[in-house]
């Protein structure tokens, strides 16, 4: 488990921010220990202290994951956020988007949400905005990137984007072996 | 007597001088006398071996041991007596001693000898004088006194028909020569370079400014980038300027020293770290956001109008084309009678929708 860089913390937090905003810091900053980024074969795992220091008792080698998987470094030092991260994103999440129970198995399918499957979404979204995706009994089943802000999705033919597909809870099963 | 004991005595002496020539061993010592070689596999003393003022002695006494051993062996064998020294000649040894250094890889082929395999020529010795009619004498194929020959033999060239009567012919010869000398040299080179699986271009020199591909004009900018920068010259990034990376871009950017790793941080001061950083993040927004301000803009207009909408509501039917146009977002489909109209027109025209 390595400390992440510099520049890859920035990375981290830029990518984070998009999603939940100044509560980032509540990740960090919390009342029951703390909590850090170590990053292991490019993959960041969000991990607390003292999980930490027992997981430094295993060889390196013999080591697959400690903590929660957030996601991973892409080649060219792109951070994307893995659907492990969801538990921990959702609760602190500002905008999000439900999403209609039609709509729900076309997400979890890996589609995009378009404007027929929207249900509601967090007033004033800005366009390219992170957004954390609820089914209508608000449970979280995904993140995407709003395509259209709030105002705009109002003129969107049905058949619209409105939130570009980033990852959704189908993904434990579609990509279990690449997952972690 | 007295001389009996004294020689006697004498005797001993020598005998307590010089140890027997015969050892007792409990197994047989295996010994390669080609390599003047013995093992001795019989266990050792340790309490000898452990004792301190001991040791030394035993070992000692145990070398000696075995070196006689091994001396009686070599005097088995046929000796000779050559001027006043008597020599023994040894017999093959039998012990096999590993290569201290691995066995020398064969020299890669060069592309002649590739081909030559591939054809099965083989080489033809030549001689190395050939007699000369022209000159009268033996002359060598290459080597000393060769090029005195040919500048002997070559007193005078003709300029053929087809040629231009002015060219210096000498001259035409010297560089043909030299080219030749150039492409042996550039073929010894190819050779070299495929041997050490070295990329090079099949055509011409090396990679210019018009040949260059992307990762390689990058890495050049970013070098001559800080090429400038240390001598004052700071230049500003542009606009989707990319660091070059790749292995050995680092040590080609002067004074960029690669950085060691950062020693693991204690948990408070990461913390600290990763909120500084946080900070920083979010007090970098951009501070005028054009789409959220157009959104928001367009939210407020809405919002009017919608509000305008619910005020007009209870004089439904009359004031309609006094407040404007309102335009209906509903997908619904359109019905009739709600098309624009304009009544003060003379001509009221088709229905608009």
């Amino acid at each position: 488990m390595k400390v992440l860089s510099e520049t890859r913390t920035r990375v981290l937090f830029e990518k984070l921010t998009k999603y939940i905003g100044v509560n980032v810091k509540l990740l960090i900053d919390r009342p029951d220990g703390t909590y850090c980024f170590r990053e292991k074969k490019d993959r960041v795992y969000y991990i607390s202290e003292r999980l930490l220091q027992l997981a430094q008792t295993v060889k390196p080698d013999h080591l697959i994951s400690a903590g929660t998987c957030f996601g991973k470094f892409t080649k060219t030092n792109k951070f994307r956020l893995h659907i492990t991260a969801l538990a921990y994103i959702a609760p602190y999440a500002p905008y999000k988007i439900w999403v209609k129970p039609s709509a729900e198995q076309q997400f979890l399918y890996g589609n995009h949400v378009i404007k027929s499957g929207l249900g509601r979404i967090t007033e004033n979204t800005p366009k390219h905005q992170g957004v954390v995706i609820n089914t209508m009994s608000d449970i979280p089943i995904g993140f995407g990137v709003v395509a259209r802000s709030t105002t705009e999705c109002r003129h969107a033919d049905p058949l619209a984007t409105i939130a570009f597909h980033q990852a959704d809870i189908g993904e434990y099963i579609r990509s279990e072996d690449t997952l972690v | 007597m007295d001389i009996v004991n004294e020689i006697l005595e004498k005797e001993q002496k020598k005998a307590e001088k010089y140890k027997p020539i015969t050892v007792e061993k409990h197994l047989e010592l295996e010994l390669d006398v080609g390599t003047l070689l013995a093992f001795d596999t019989n266990d050792l003393d340790t309490k000898l071996l452990k004792s301190d003022n001991q040791r030394d002695a035993y070992l000692q006494s145990l070398a000696r041991d075995n070196t006689q051993l091994l001396l009686n062996k070599i005097w088995e064998l046929p000796t000779e007596r050559i001027d006043e020294a008597i020599v023994v000649k040894l017999p093959q040894p039998t012990t096999v001693l590993p290569r201290s250094k691995p066995v020398p890889k064969p020299k890669p082929l060069t592309k002649w000898q590739e081909f030559a395999k591939a054809k099965g020529i083989t080489k033809q010795k030549k001689d190395k004088l050939k007699w000369d009619e022209q000159l009268q004498k033996w002359v060598p194929l290459y080597g000393f006194r060769k090029a005195a020959a040919e500048k002997e033999k070559d007193w005078l060239i003709e300029v053929p028909q087809n040629v231009d009567p002015m060219t210096d012919m000498y001259e035409k010869k010297a560089s043909e020569k030299s080219e030749k000398v150039a492409k042996n040299e550039l073929q010894r080179l190819k050779n070299i370079a495929r041997s050490r699986k070295v990329n090079i271009p099949r055509v011409g020199l090396p990679v210019t400014s018009d040949k260059a591909n992307a990762t390689q004009l990058s890495t050049a900018a970013v070098v001559a980038k800080a090429s400038t920068a240390s001598l004052g010259k700071f230049q500003d990034k542009l606009p989707k300027e990319k660091e070059a990376r790749g292995k050995g871009v680092h040590e080609l950017i002067p004074g960029k020293v690669r950085k060691r790793n950062a020693p693991i941080p204690t948990p408070q001061m990461e913390r600290e770290n990763n909120l500084n950083l946080i900070d920083r993040i979010l007090n970098k927004r951009p501070k005028i956001d054009m789409d959220k301000a157009v959104s928001k803009h367009i939210h407020k207009e809405q919002v009017q109008r919608s509000e305008e909408k619910k005020s007009m509501k209870p004089v439904k039917g009359k004031g309609k084309a006094k407040g404007g146009n309102v335009t209906n977002f509903s997908a619904k489909k359109p019905k009739a009678g709600k098309g624009q109209r304009n009544p003060n027109k003379k001509n009221p025209g088709r229905k608009r929708r």
